[in-house]
């Protein structure tokens, strides 16, 4: 897996379960500073599980979840805000506070955990608003008025408002048109280049695999099956991988010609050190 | 000027930087040199290109010098990116907003009163039709209804009559022992309870409990958009949701009516016989005498109007949520306050049309 010693994100042995129903058994991953790492599996083999159990919305039954190199599982609060303070995350559907405007939730992060003044928080919210490409009327609106390509800009734009190290990003494309789709993995991408982020994707969409992903790990029987670029996913053959990259979608999307064709364009990402 | 930045230009550290930026926020020339940043970010971006630009439309010059080419293409979608600095808006709070703002929420009243009296006329409509078509009558719906408006509410019912018997004698005994007149606290206690009270109280509990749960339980399924594939699948939202609602209120309030008035009752008069000792016997037979069996019959003729209210605005308020958890809230509790002030009100216009019937 490379130098490991880069990687902002390192998962051993992890193992989540909801009663008897195990979901992750000894998985291991590492996440590299700088890239863009795109999570695939079938659904509900638990991609979505495994951000909760990183990020700690979810309490794994066994493993070790290291960010920044701090273990987080036996962390005190403290510890684990200080690292929280490092992460942005985007929910699949947004998940605004639905009584705030879209300028007031992206303030939230802001008004937590820094001593900004008013007016420069909204000076930064707005900036952040329309970063994320949502015009500037957009900012005095309610979340229930937008769609729902806008709510996940909005969402973005929540996750990004403390200029974060990494981002975990839940689906970002999905349920979205094939234009908004494409110019939302050319934000991340540049975000991604311009900020330095780490990029943690939970994704489906086979294009923004294609387009952004500098590295993908996919997701089956319970552990990471396979860590790799785009075209070491295409040389895999396990009958499950192998469905998943040359299928008829993956045809569409033209990854399957000759998979040395099928390069990703790796960006090496800009070595921010933690603040 | 020059200005040499060293550190980390970061979110965390804004304030500090901002304060020593303010220095230098009047002159007309500035050289930000940025070769000694350790760390930028877009907070401590938007902090030069802020500077940057409010030096130039002041027709200064702000030269930037010394960005690594990700500092600088960081800079370029940070300028990119800038939103137009939008005027400040005025707030207004002189004498003309606040006539507007009356004026303004008067209209909204009278709108509100307009649509909950046509969605009163569409359930009406709709009743006319399941009275032509009983089939379409939704029975299990109905009874599950009357169950969970009804028979569960009959515990707490009966113990406020109860308590409001008990406390309707205890202290009209402390007034009426002045005057010698003890044996008038049955009158007391059967006339307010079965007139006014029972029904009364009932009311607003059902209010607060079912009509509550109406708003809750339809606004969340128009939260969901179930309304809306109802309505594509060829259901009526009314007929499947409001009408079995309201219909079993109507059903069931008039027997929770019932029900509080003979606890009711019994509370004023098991308090009668502890502390003025008038035996249940004596009780009894000064309620036939004294007491008319229309003042229960006019606290009963109450009921299905009430239960009217609370229904049509318990499933009204339901059908306006919109798409957000906080209007769900914010309609539960309107649904509640307004139907418990719906209520009295009708009570009060009863009282006056009674007393003009001379019952």
């Amino acid at each position: 897996m490379g130098d490991s010693n880069d990687a902002v994100i390192r998962v051993r042995g992890l193992r989540t379960q909801f009663g008897t129903h195990v979901v992750h058994d000894g998985l291991d991953l590492d996440v590299r500073r700088g890239e863009v790492l795109g999570i695939v599996g079938g659904s509900g083999t638990g991609k979505s599980v495994l951000l909760r159990a990183i990020v700690g919305l979810l309490e794994p039954a066994a493993g070790s979840v290291e960010v920044f190199g701090t273990s987080l599982l036996n962390a005190s609060a403290d510890t684990r805000q200080a690292v929280g303070r490092r992460w942005g995350v985007m929910f699949q559907d947004g998940a605004l506070f639905s009584s705030l405007t879209v300028r007031e939730n992206v303030e939230v992060p802001m008004r937590e955990q820094t001593d900004l003044d008013a007016p420069t928080r909204r000076a930064l919210a707005e900036l952040k608003i329309s970063m994320v490409g949502l015009p500037p009327l957009a900012c005095d609106k309610y979340p229930s008025e937008l769609s729902g390509g806008m709510r996940k800009r909005a969402g973005l734009a929540r996750a990004l408002a403390l200029d974060p190290e990494i981002v975990f990003l839940d689906e970002p494309t999905a349920g979205l048109d094939p234009i908004s789709a494409s110019a939302f993995d050319a934000l991340i991408k540049k975000l991604q280049t311009t900020m330095g982020l780490t990029v943690f994707m939970v994704t489906h969409d086979l294009d923004s695999l294609h387009a952004i992903c500098d590295r993908i790990a996919a997701l089956a029987e319970k552990k990471m099956l396979a860590t790799g670029t785009m075209a070491d996913m295409l040389k895999m053959d396990h009958p499950w991988m192998h469905q998943y990259f040359h299928g008829p979608r993956a045809r569409a999307a033209g990854l399957d010609h000759d998979a040395s064709a099928a390069t990703t364009p790796v960006i090496e990402g800009p070595t921010a050190d933690g603040n | 000027m020059n200005l040499q930045l060293t550190g980390r230009l970061v979110v965390a550290r804004l304030d500090e930087v901002r304060a020593q930026f303010s220095t230098v926020a009047d002159t007309r020339e500035l050289c930000v040199d940025l070769s000694g940043i350790e760390a930028l970010d877009t907070a401590g971006a938007w902090l030069i290109i802020d500077t940057q630009s409010a030096i130039q439309a002041r027709g200064g010059r702000c030269d930037i010098v010394g960005a690594s080419p990700l500092q600088g293409e960081l800079l370029d979608v940070v300028r990119q990116s800038l939103p137009e600095k939008a005027a400040p808006t005025a707030s207004r709070h002189d004498f003309v907003y606040w006539v507007e703002a009356i004026g303004k929420n008067t209209w909204r009243g009278i709108l509100k009163l307009i649509e909950i009296l046509s969605f009163f006329g569409a359930v009406l409509a709709c009743f006319a039709g399941v009275v032509r078509h009983p089939s379409r009558l939704r029975l299990t719906a109905l009874v599950h209804h009357m169950q969970q408006i009804g028979v569960n509410a009959t515990p707490i019912v009966s113990l406020m009559a109860f308590l409001i018997g008990v406390v309707m004698a205890f202290q009209g005994a402390v007034q009426l022992r002045q005057f010698g007149a003890e044996v008038f606290v049955v009158d007391l206690i059967a006339i307010s309870v079965l007139r006014e009270l029972g029904i009364l109280l009932t009311a607003i509990i059902v209010a607060g409990r079912s009509g509550a749960a109406f708003t809750a339980a339809i606004g969340s399924m128009k939260m969901r958009e179930e309304i809306d594939a109802m309505r594509t699948l060829g259901l009526d939202p009314i007929e499947v949701l409001v009408l079995p609602r309201v219909l079993a209120l109507v059903l069931v309030l008039p027997l929770l009516g019932f029900v509080a008035d003979i606890m009711g009752l019994l509370g004023g008069g098991l308090m009668s016989w502890i502390e003025l000792g008038v035996s249940p016997g004596m009780f009894q037979t000064r309620l036939y005498e004294s007491v008319d069996v229309w003042h229960y019959a006019v606290g009963l003729i109450k009921a299905p109007f009430f239960a009217v209210i609370i229904g049509i605005i318990g499933s009204y308020e339901g059908m306006k949520v919109g798409g957000d958890a906080e209007s769900l809230g914010s309609l539960t509790s309107t649904s509640v306050v307004l139907s418990i002030f719906l209520v009295i009100l009708a009570d009060a216009l009863f009282s006056i049309f009674f007393a003009v019937v001379g019952v």
